[in-house]
Protein backbone atom coordinates (compact mmCIF):
# COMPACT_ATOMS: atom_id res chain seq x y z
CA UNK A 1 0.00 0.00 0.00
CA UNK A 2 1.32 3.35 -1.10
CA UNK A 3 1.43 6.05 1.20
CA UNK A 4 -0.95 8.08 -1.64
CA UNK A 5 -3.28 5.69 -0.98
CA UNK A 6 -3.39 5.50 2.68
CA UNK A 7 -3.55 9.28 2.46
CA UNK A 8 -6.94 8.99 0.57
CA UNK A 9 -8.42 5.63 3.08
CA UNK A 10 -10.99 6.54 5.21
CA UNK A 11 -12.88 3.85 7.71
CA UNK A 12 -16.44 2.98 6.39
CA UNK A 13 -17.46 1.04 9.64
CA UNK A 14 -20.91 1.83 10.66
CA UNK A 15 -21.76 5.14 11.73
CA UNK A 16 -18.36 6.86 11.72
CA UNK A 17 -19.07 8.91 8.78
CA UNK A 18 -16.30 11.62 8.32
CA UNK A 19 -14.42 10.48 11.28
CA UNK A 20 -13.51 7.57 9.71
CA UNK A 21 -9.93 9.72 8.79
CA UNK A 22 -6.88 9.38 8.61
CA UNK A 23 -6.73 5.78 9.41
CA UNK A 24 -3.61 5.14 11.77
CA UNK A 25 -0.79 3.21 10.37
CA UNK A 26 1.53 1.11 12.01
CA UNK A 27 3.96 -0.51 9.74
CA UNK A 28 5.97 -3.63 10.70
CA UNK A 29 7.64 -3.96 7.15
CA UNK A 30 8.20 -1.01 3.88
CA UNK A 31 9.54 -1.71 0.61
CA UNK A 32 10.68 1.52 -1.80
CA UNK A 33 9.40 0.47 -4.86
CA UNK A 34 10.33 2.35 -8.04
CA UNK A 35 7.84 4.02 -9.68
CA UNK A 36 8.21 6.45 -12.80
CA UNK A 37 8.18 9.97 -12.07
CA UNK A 38 4.99 11.73 -13.53
CA UNK A 39 5.70 15.44 -11.90
CA UNK A 40 2.28 15.86 -13.62
CA UNK A 41 0.22 13.47 -11.62
CA UNK A 42 2.03 14.66 -8.47
CA UNK A 43 1.65 18.20 -8.98
CA UNK A 44 -2.21 17.11 -9.56
CA UNK A 45 -2.01 15.17 -6.48
CA UNK A 46 -0.79 17.55 -3.84
CA UNK A 47 -3.66 19.49 -3.49
CA UNK A 48 -5.79 16.67 -2.36
CA UNK A 49 -2.98 15.07 0.15
CA UNK A 50 -3.94 15.69 3.78
CA UNK A 51 -0.51 17.12 5.18
CA UNK A 52 -0.61 15.91 8.87
CA UNK A 53 -1.60 12.65 8.52
CA UNK A 54 0.91 12.34 5.85
CA UNK A 55 3.74 13.76 7.95
CA UNK A 56 2.38 11.06 10.74
CA UNK A 57 2.39 8.32 8.23
CA UNK A 58 5.95 9.20 6.93
CA UNK A 59 7.13 9.50 10.72
CA UNK A 60 5.73 5.86 11.34
CA UNK A 61 7.32 4.53 8.22
CA UNK A 62 10.75 6.41 9.13
CA UNK A 63 10.58 4.94 12.80
CA UNK A 64 10.95 1.37 11.56
CA UNK A 65 14.03 -0.43 12.73
CA UNK A 66 16.31 -0.51 9.45
CA UNK A 67 16.62 -3.87 8.94
CA UNK A 68 12.75 -4.82 8.32
CA UNK A 69 13.10 -2.31 5.52
CA UNK A 70 13.30 -3.99 2.28
CA UNK A 71 15.41 -1.65 -0.26
CA UNK A 72 14.21 -3.78 -3.45
CA UNK A 73 16.00 -1.29 -6.01
CA UNK A 74 15.10 -3.46 -9.51
CA UNK A 75 13.04 -5.90 -8.11
CA UNK A 76 10.06 -4.69 -6.58
CA UNK A 77 6.30 -4.49 -7.37
CA UNK A 78 5.71 -2.88 -10.35
CA UNK A 79 6.25 -3.20 -13.91
CA UNK A 80 8.37 -0.37 -14.39
CA UNK A 81 12.04 -1.73 -13.61
CA UNK A 82 10.78 -4.14 -16.51
CA UNK A 83 11.16 -1.41 -19.60
CA UNK A 84 14.35 -0.94 -20.17
CA UNK A 85 15.21 2.97 -21.08
CA UNK A 86 11.97 3.64 -19.91
CA UNK A 87 11.68 7.14 -17.58
CA UNK A 88 11.99 5.68 -14.51
CA UNK A 89 15.53 4.53 -14.99
CA UNK A 90 16.56 8.45 -16.26
CA UNK A 91 15.01 9.75 -13.46
CA UNK A 92 16.21 8.27 -10.39
CA UNK A 93 19.31 9.67 -9.02
CA UNK A 94 20.56 6.03 -8.34
CA UNK A 95 23.74 6.48 -6.64
CA UNK A 96 23.21 7.56 -3.47
CA UNK A 97 19.21 6.30 -3.15
CA UNK A 98 20.42 2.51 -3.95
CA UNK A 99 22.44 2.61 -1.12
CA UNK A 100 20.19 3.91 1.90
CA UNK A 101 16.85 4.38 0.48
CA UNK A 102 15.47 5.19 4.29
CA UNK A 103 17.43 8.32 4.24
CA UNK A 104 14.86 9.85 1.41
CA UNK A 105 11.90 8.99 3.82
CA UNK A 106 12.85 11.32 6.01
CA UNK A 107 12.21 13.98 3.53
CA UNK A 108 9.00 15.34 3.81
CA UNK A 109 8.15 18.70 2.91
CA UNK A 110 6.70 20.37 6.00
CA UNK A 111 3.91 22.17 3.69
CA UNK A 112 3.61 22.37 0.19
CA UNK A 113 5.21 25.30 -0.95
CA UNK A 114 4.28 28.27 -3.40
CA UNK A 115 4.25 26.97 -6.98
CA UNK A 116 5.03 23.49 -6.44
CA UNK A 117 4.17 22.75 -9.56
CA UNK A 118 6.92 23.58 -11.46
CA UNK A 119 9.35 22.92 -8.78
CA UNK A 120 11.02 19.45 -9.72
CA UNK A 121 12.97 18.65 -6.71
CA UNK A 122 9.79 19.08 -4.30
CA UNK A 123 7.95 17.35 -6.46
CA UNK A 124 10.53 14.44 -6.93
CA UNK A 125 10.46 14.19 -2.88
CA UNK A 126 6.56 14.05 -3.09
CA UNK A 127 6.70 11.15 -5.56
CA UNK A 128 8.88 9.40 -3.46
CA UNK A 129 6.85 9.23 -0.40
CA UNK A 130 3.97 9.26 -1.83
CA UNK A 131 3.98 6.77 -4.55
CA UNK A 132 7.41 4.85 -3.56
CA UNK A 133 7.01 3.48 -0.18
CA UNK A 134 5.13 0.80 -0.14
CA UNK A 135 3.70 -0.55 3.03
CA UNK A 136 4.22 -4.34 2.96
CA UNK A 137 2.99 -5.66 6.25
CA UNK A 138 0.91 -3.44 9.49
CA UNK A 139 -2.17 -2.56 10.41
CA UNK A 140 -4.86 0.44 9.55
CA UNK A 141 -6.77 1.43 12.68
CA UNK A 142 -9.82 3.51 12.04
CA UNK A 143 -9.66 6.66 14.73
CA UNK A 144 -13.33 6.36 15.69
CA UNK A 145 -14.25 3.11 16.30
CA UNK A 146 -10.83 1.72 17.09
CA UNK A 147 -11.64 -1.02 14.28
CA UNK A 148 -8.47 -2.94 13.09
CA UNK A 149 -7.03 -3.64 9.74
CA UNK A 150 -4.69 -5.71 9.00
CA UNK A 151 -2.44 -4.96 5.83
CA UNK A 152 -0.67 -8.15 4.24
CA UNK A 153 1.61 -8.32 1.56
CA UNK A 154 0.76 -4.98 0.70
CA UNK A 155 -2.72 -5.12 0.93
CA UNK A 156 -5.48 -3.97 3.70
CA UNK A 157 -8.26 -6.05 4.29
CA UNK A 158 -11.34 -3.92 4.67
CA UNK A 159 -13.78 -6.31 5.08
CA UNK A 160 -16.37 -5.74 7.52
CA UNK A 161 -18.27 -7.67 9.33
CA UNK A 162 -22.24 -7.80 9.47
CA UNK A 163 -22.60 -5.66 12.16
CA UNK A 164 -20.36 -3.69 11.35
CA UNK A 165 -21.46 -2.26 8.19
CA UNK A 166 -24.19 0.16 6.95
CA UNK A 167 -26.82 -2.19 5.28
CA UNK B 1 -16.35 -13.88 -19.71
CA UNK B 2 -18.48 -16.67 -21.73
CA UNK B 3 -21.00 -18.08 -19.64
CA UNK B 4 -21.80 -21.77 -20.73
CA UNK B 5 -25.19 -22.34 -19.95
CA UNK B 6 -25.30 -21.45 -15.90
CA UNK B 7 -24.04 -17.96 -14.57
CA UNK B 8 -21.09 -17.97 -12.04
CA UNK B 9 -23.56 -15.80 -9.53
CA UNK B 10 -25.37 -18.50 -8.71
CA UNK B 11 -22.76 -20.95 -7.60
CA UNK B 12 -22.48 -18.99 -4.66
CA UNK B 13 -20.52 -15.71 -2.94
CA UNK B 14 -17.79 -14.19 -5.37
CA UNK B 15 -14.69 -14.76 -3.33
CA UNK B 16 -15.69 -18.45 -3.49
CA UNK B 17 -16.28 -18.25 -6.91
CA UNK B 18 -12.89 -16.92 -7.89
CA UNK B 19 -10.55 -19.14 -6.48
CA UNK B 20 -7.37 -20.33 -7.18
CA UNK B 21 -8.38 -22.11 -10.18
CA UNK B 22 -10.47 -19.35 -11.78
CA UNK B 23 -7.91 -16.87 -10.93
CA UNK B 24 -5.45 -18.93 -12.89
CA UNK B 25 -7.84 -18.56 -15.96
CA UNK B 26 -7.23 -14.88 -15.66
CA UNK B 27 -3.57 -15.06 -16.23
CA UNK B 28 -3.25 -17.88 -18.59
CA UNK B 29 -6.57 -17.55 -21.09
CA UNK B 30 -5.53 -15.62 -23.71
CA UNK B 31 -8.99 -15.41 -24.80
CA UNK B 32 -10.20 -14.29 -21.74
CA UNK B 33 -7.12 -11.91 -21.12
CA UNK B 34 -8.48 -10.42 -24.65
CA UNK B 35 -11.81 -9.83 -24.29
CA UNK B 36 -11.75 -8.23 -20.33
CA UNK B 37 -8.55 -5.88 -22.31
CA UNK B 38 -11.45 -4.87 -25.23
CA UNK B 39 -13.89 -4.04 -22.22
CA UNK B 40 -11.31 -2.02 -20.37
CA UNK B 41 -10.43 -0.03 -23.44
CA UNK B 42 -14.32 0.74 -24.21
CA UNK B 43 -15.14 1.59 -20.66
CA UNK B 44 -12.11 4.02 -21.21
CA UNK B 45 -13.41 5.58 -23.46
CA UNK B 46 -16.54 6.22 -22.19
CA UNK B 47 -15.19 7.83 -19.11
CA UNK B 48 -13.94 10.57 -21.45
CA UNK B 49 -11.19 12.37 -19.14
CA UNK B 50 -9.41 14.88 -20.25
CA UNK B 51 -6.82 13.94 -23.17
CA UNK B 52 -3.27 13.67 -22.07
CA UNK B 53 -3.81 13.94 -18.48
CA UNK B 54 -2.87 11.56 -15.76
CA UNK B 55 -6.08 10.73 -13.80
CA UNK B 56 -6.28 8.97 -10.40
CA UNK B 57 -8.85 5.82 -11.33
CA UNK B 58 -11.03 3.48 -9.01
CA UNK B 59 -11.13 -0.19 -10.31
CA UNK B 60 -14.08 -1.83 -8.52
CA UNK B 61 -14.03 -6.09 -8.85
CA UNK B 62 -10.23 -4.94 -9.88
CA UNK B 63 -9.34 -9.02 -9.90
CA UNK B 64 -5.84 -10.20 -11.45
CA UNK B 65 -5.32 -6.52 -12.66
CA UNK B 66 -6.00 -6.96 -16.14
CA UNK B 67 -8.26 -3.82 -16.39
CA UNK B 68 -5.51 -2.36 -14.16
CA UNK B 69 -2.70 -3.14 -16.29
CA UNK B 70 -4.43 -1.08 -19.33
CA UNK B 71 -5.40 1.95 -17.27
CA UNK B 72 -1.78 1.76 -16.41
CA UNK B 73 -0.68 1.24 -20.30
CA UNK B 74 -2.36 4.45 -20.78
CA UNK B 75 -0.70 6.84 -18.26
CA UNK B 76 -3.40 6.11 -15.56
CA UNK B 77 -3.01 5.72 -12.11
CA UNK B 78 -5.01 3.42 -9.99
CA UNK B 79 -6.55 1.56 -7.13
CA UNK B 80 -8.26 -1.64 -7.38
CA UNK B 81 -11.02 -3.34 -5.13
CA UNK B 82 -11.75 -7.06 -5.14
CA UNK B 83 -13.29 -9.21 -2.66
CA UNK B 84 -11.16 -12.67 -4.00
CA UNK B 85 -8.22 -12.98 -2.29
CA UNK B 86 -7.30 -15.49 -4.83
CA UNK B 87 -7.74 -12.85 -7.30
CA UNK B 88 -5.52 -10.37 -5.67
CA UNK B 89 -2.78 -12.72 -5.45
CA UNK B 90 -2.96 -13.10 -9.00
CA UNK B 91 -2.64 -9.57 -9.24
CA UNK B 92 0.45 -9.42 -6.83
CA UNK B 93 2.58 -11.65 -9.09
CA UNK B 94 1.51 -10.35 -11.88
CA UNK B 95 3.04 -7.25 -10.50
CA UNK B 96 0.47 -4.91 -11.10
CA UNK B 97 0.85 -1.38 -10.76
CA UNK B 98 -2.12 0.09 -8.85
CA UNK B 99 -2.56 -0.53 -5.26
CA UNK B 100 -5.00 -3.37 -4.23
CA UNK B 101 -7.38 -3.20 -1.45
CA UNK B 102 -9.27 -6.56 -0.15
CA UNK B 103 -12.74 -5.34 0.17
CA UNK B 104 -16.77 -5.94 -0.90
CA UNK B 105 -18.36 -3.11 -3.05
CA UNK B 106 -21.79 -4.18 -1.38
CA UNK B 107 -20.40 -2.41 1.66
CA UNK B 108 -19.37 0.63 0.62
CA UNK B 109 -15.99 2.41 -0.98
CA UNK B 110 -13.52 3.25 1.79
CA UNK B 111 -12.38 6.48 0.90
CA UNK B 112 -12.83 10.23 1.21
CA UNK B 113 -15.09 11.93 -0.46
CA UNK B 114 -13.50 13.56 -4.45
CA UNK B 115 -11.28 11.47 -4.11
CA UNK B 116 -11.27 9.55 -7.88
CA UNK B 117 -11.03 11.08 -11.37
CA UNK B 118 -13.06 8.40 -12.10
CA UNK B 119 -14.15 5.12 -12.07
CA UNK B 120 -14.27 1.56 -13.62
CA UNK B 121 -15.70 -1.58 -13.03
CA UNK B 122 -15.63 -4.57 -15.55
CA UNK B 123 -17.78 -7.52 -15.00
CA UNK B 124 -18.45 -6.99 -11.60
CA UNK B 125 -21.76 -5.16 -10.62
CA UNK B 126 -24.16 -7.65 -11.65
CA UNK B 127 -22.69 -9.56 -8.46
CA UNK B 128 -24.64 -7.61 -6.04
CA UNK B 129 -27.73 -8.41 -7.27
CA UNK B 130 -27.41 -11.97 -5.31
CA UNK B 131 -27.82 -12.37 -1.82
CA UNK B 132 -25.51 -14.51 -0.60
CA UNK B 133 -26.49 -14.44 2.78
CA UNK B 134 -29.70 -14.05 4.95
CA UNK B 135 -28.42 -10.92 6.09
CA UNK B 136 -27.81 -9.85 2.40
CA UNK B 137 -30.53 -7.40 0.60
CA UNK B 138 -29.41 -6.53 -2.63
CA UNK B 139 -31.11 -3.14 -2.88
CA UNK B 140 -29.25 -1.78 0.21
CA UNK B 141 -25.82 -3.01 -0.89
CA UNK B 142 -25.83 -1.40 -4.51
CA UNK B 143 -27.46 1.53 -2.22
CA UNK B 144 -24.68 1.48 0.08
CA UNK B 145 -22.17 1.09 -3.05
CA UNK B 146 -23.31 3.45 -5.04
CA UNK B 147 -23.72 6.05 -2.71
CA UNK B 148 -20.45 5.87 -1.59
CA UNK B 149 -19.06 5.24 -4.75
CA UNK B 150 -21.20 8.98 -5.64
CA UNK B 151 -19.11 10.78 -2.95
CA UNK B 152 -15.20 9.35 -3.75
CA UNK B 153 -15.68 10.75 -7.22
CA UNK B 154 -14.48 14.04 -8.22
CA UNK B 155 -17.54 15.93 -8.57
CA UNK B 156 -18.42 15.91 -12.17
CA UNK B 157 -16.30 12.48 -12.76
CA UNK B 158 -18.06 9.29 -14.06
CA UNK B 159 -18.05 5.72 -13.68
CA UNK B 160 -18.20 3.21 -16.23
CA UNK B 161 -19.76 -0.28 -15.06
CA UNK B 162 -19.85 -3.19 -17.84
CA UNK B 163 -22.10 -5.41 -16.10
CA UNK B 164 -23.90 -9.08 -16.67
CA UNK B 165 -27.24 -8.15 -16.59
CA UNK B 166 -29.24 -11.45 -16.20
CA UNK B 167 -32.39 -9.78 -17.28
CA UNK B 168 -33.82 -6.91 -17.66
CA UNK B 169 -35.45 -6.41 -14.03
CA UNK B 170 -31.90 -6.61 -12.53
CA UNK B 171 -30.58 -4.00 -14.66
CA UNK B 172 -33.38 -2.47 -13.33
CA UNK B 173 -32.69 -2.96 -9.98
CA UNK B 174 -29.31 -1.60 -10.39
CA UNK B 175 -30.21 1.51 -12.36
CA UNK B 176 -32.76 2.92 -10.02
CA UNK B 177 -30.45 2.26 -6.64
CA UNK B 178 -27.71 4.37 -9.09
CA UNK B 179 -30.62 7.27 -9.36
CA UNK B 180 -31.30 7.16 -5.89
CA UNK B 181 -27.54 7.64 -5.19
CA UNK B 182 -27.61 11.02 -7.11
CA UNK B 183 -26.06 9.98 -10.28
CA UNK B 184 -27.44 10.42 -13.73
CA UNK B 185 -26.51 9.08 -16.95
CA UNK B 186 -28.17 5.28 -18.99
CA UNK B 187 -26.78 2.19 -19.81
CA UNK B 188 -24.82 2.10 -23.62
CA UNK B 189 -25.18 -1.39 -25.02
CA UNK B 190 -22.72 -1.90 -27.55
CA UNK B 191 -23.37 -4.66 -30.28
CA UNK B 192 -27.07 -5.27 -28.92
CA UNK B 193 -27.69 -7.49 -32.22
CA UNK B 194 -25.12 -9.56 -31.61
CA UNK B 195 -25.54 -12.60 -29.23
CA UNK B 196 -21.71 -12.73 -28.12
CA UNK B 197 -20.43 -9.75 -28.35
CA UNK B 198 -23.38 -7.83 -27.08
CA UNK B 199 -22.34 -5.83 -24.11
CA UNK B 200 -23.73 -3.66 -21.50
CA UNK B 201 -21.64 -0.38 -20.09
CA UNK B 202 -23.81 1.66 -17.34
CA UNK B 203 -22.15 4.97 -17.98
CA UNK B 204 -22.91 6.93 -14.08
CA UNK B 205 -22.14 10.93 -14.10
CA UNK B 206 -21.97 12.37 -10.83
CA UNK B 207 -22.60 16.24 -12.12
CA UNK B 208 -22.33 17.93 -15.40
CA UNK B 209 -19.00 17.88 -16.83
CA UNK B 210 -16.58 19.97 -14.80
CA UNK B 211 -13.35 20.41 -17.08
CA UNK B 212 -12.87 24.06 -16.78
CA UNK B 213 -13.21 25.96 -20.09
CA UNK B 214 -10.63 28.55 -21.63
CA UNK B 215 -10.76 31.69 -20.26
CA UNK B 216 -10.72 34.53 -22.90
CA UNK B 217 -7.50 36.02 -23.87
CA UNK B 218 -6.87 39.37 -25.49
CA UNK B 219 -5.65 38.09 -28.95
CA UNK B 220 -8.85 36.17 -29.63
CA UNK B 221 -11.17 38.25 -27.81
CA UNK B 222 -9.64 41.85 -27.26
CA UNK B 223 -13.02 44.31 -26.53
CA UNK B 224 -13.66 41.65 -23.79
CA UNK B 225 -10.47 42.16 -22.58
CA UNK B 226 -10.51 46.16 -22.30
CA UNK B 227 -14.15 46.87 -21.37
CA UNK B 228 -14.16 44.86 -18.03
CA UNK B 229 -10.49 45.28 -16.09
CA UNK B 230 -10.16 43.13 -13.10
CA UNK B 231 -8.65 45.68 -10.10
CA UNK B 232 -8.78 45.25 -6.75
CA UNK B 233 -9.08 48.54 -5.80
CA UNK B 234 -11.91 49.92 -3.53
CA UNK B 235 -14.20 52.67 -5.06
CA UNK B 236 -16.17 55.13 -3.00
CA UNK B 237 -19.09 56.27 -3.06
CA UNK B 238 -21.58 54.71 -5.70
CA UNK B 239 -20.36 52.02 -7.21
CA UNK B 240 -19.34 52.56 -11.35
CA UNK B 241 -22.31 51.53 -13.62
CA UNK B 242 -21.68 47.84 -14.67
CA UNK B 243 -19.58 47.37 -18.14
CA UNK B 244 -21.98 45.94 -20.63
CA UNK B 245 -20.51 43.34 -22.34
CA UNK B 246 -21.09 43.04 -26.56
CA UNK B 247 -23.02 40.22 -27.24
CA UNK B 248 -21.69 36.51 -27.49
CA UNK B 249 -20.67 35.77 -31.34
CA UNK B 250 -23.37 33.40 -32.88
CA UNK B 251 -21.10 30.48 -32.67
CA UNK B 252 -20.45 31.09 -28.73
CA UNK B 253 -22.24 27.96 -27.49
CA UNK B 254 -20.32 25.40 -29.88
CA UNK B 255 -16.65 26.60 -30.14
CA UNK B 256 -16.29 30.00 -28.10
CA UNK B 257 -12.88 30.10 -29.48
CA UNK B 258 -13.43 29.41 -33.38
CA UNK B 259 -11.82 25.73 -32.96
CA UNK B 260 -13.09 23.16 -30.29
CA UNK B 261 -11.23 23.45 -27.02
CA UNK B 262 -8.78 19.92 -26.66
CA UNK B 263 -10.08 19.92 -23.14
CA UNK B 264 -13.86 19.41 -24.17
CA UNK B 265 -15.46 16.17 -24.10
CA UNK B 266 -15.50 14.53 -27.46
CA UNK B 267 -18.82 13.05 -26.93
CA UNK B 268 -21.58 14.38 -25.34
CA UNK B 269 -24.26 12.56 -23.93
CA UNK B 270 -27.78 12.98 -24.66
CA UNK B 271 -30.30 10.67 -25.71
CA UNK B 272 -29.61 9.55 -28.97
CA UNK B 273 -25.89 11.02 -28.85
CA UNK B 274 -24.33 8.04 -27.98
CA UNK B 275 -21.38 6.57 -29.52
CA UNK B 276 -22.15 4.54 -32.91
CA UNK B 277 -23.25 0.41 -32.46
CA UNK B 278 -24.50 1.33 -29.22
CA UNK B 279 -28.13 1.71 -28.08
CA UNK B 280 -28.91 3.51 -24.89
CA UNK B 281 -31.59 1.16 -23.07
CA UNK B 282 -32.20 3.07 -19.91
CA UNK B 283 -31.39 6.98 -19.18
CA UNK B 284 -31.81 7.82 -15.93
CA UNK B 285 -33.70 11.30 -14.85
CA UNK B 286 -32.32 13.45 -12.00
CA UNK B 287 -33.90 12.03 -8.62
Amino acid sequence: MKLLTHNLLSSHVRGVGPRGFPLRLQATEVRINPVEFNPEFVARMIPKVEWAALLEAADTVRTLPHARARPEWGGGRGRSHRRPGSLARVGMPRGDLGLCPQLHLVEVPKEPIEGYEHDEKFLRKMHHVLLEVDVLEGTLQCPESGRLFPISRGIPNMLLSDEETET
Amino acid sequence: MAFRGKRPEHGGPPELFYDKNEARKYVRNSRMIDVQTQMTGRALELLCLPEGQPCYLLDIGCGSGLSGDYLSDEGHYWVGIDISPAMLDAALDRDTEGDLLLGDMGQGIPFKPGTFDGCISISAVQWLCNANKKSDIPAKRLYCFFSSLYSVLVRGARAVLQLYPENSEQLELITIQATKAGFTGGVVVDFPNSAKAKKFYLCLFSGPSTFLPKALTETTDEEEATESAFTSERTAGLSPPSPRLPPPPASWPLSPLGSPSPLLCPHVYSPGSFPQFAETLFLLSSP
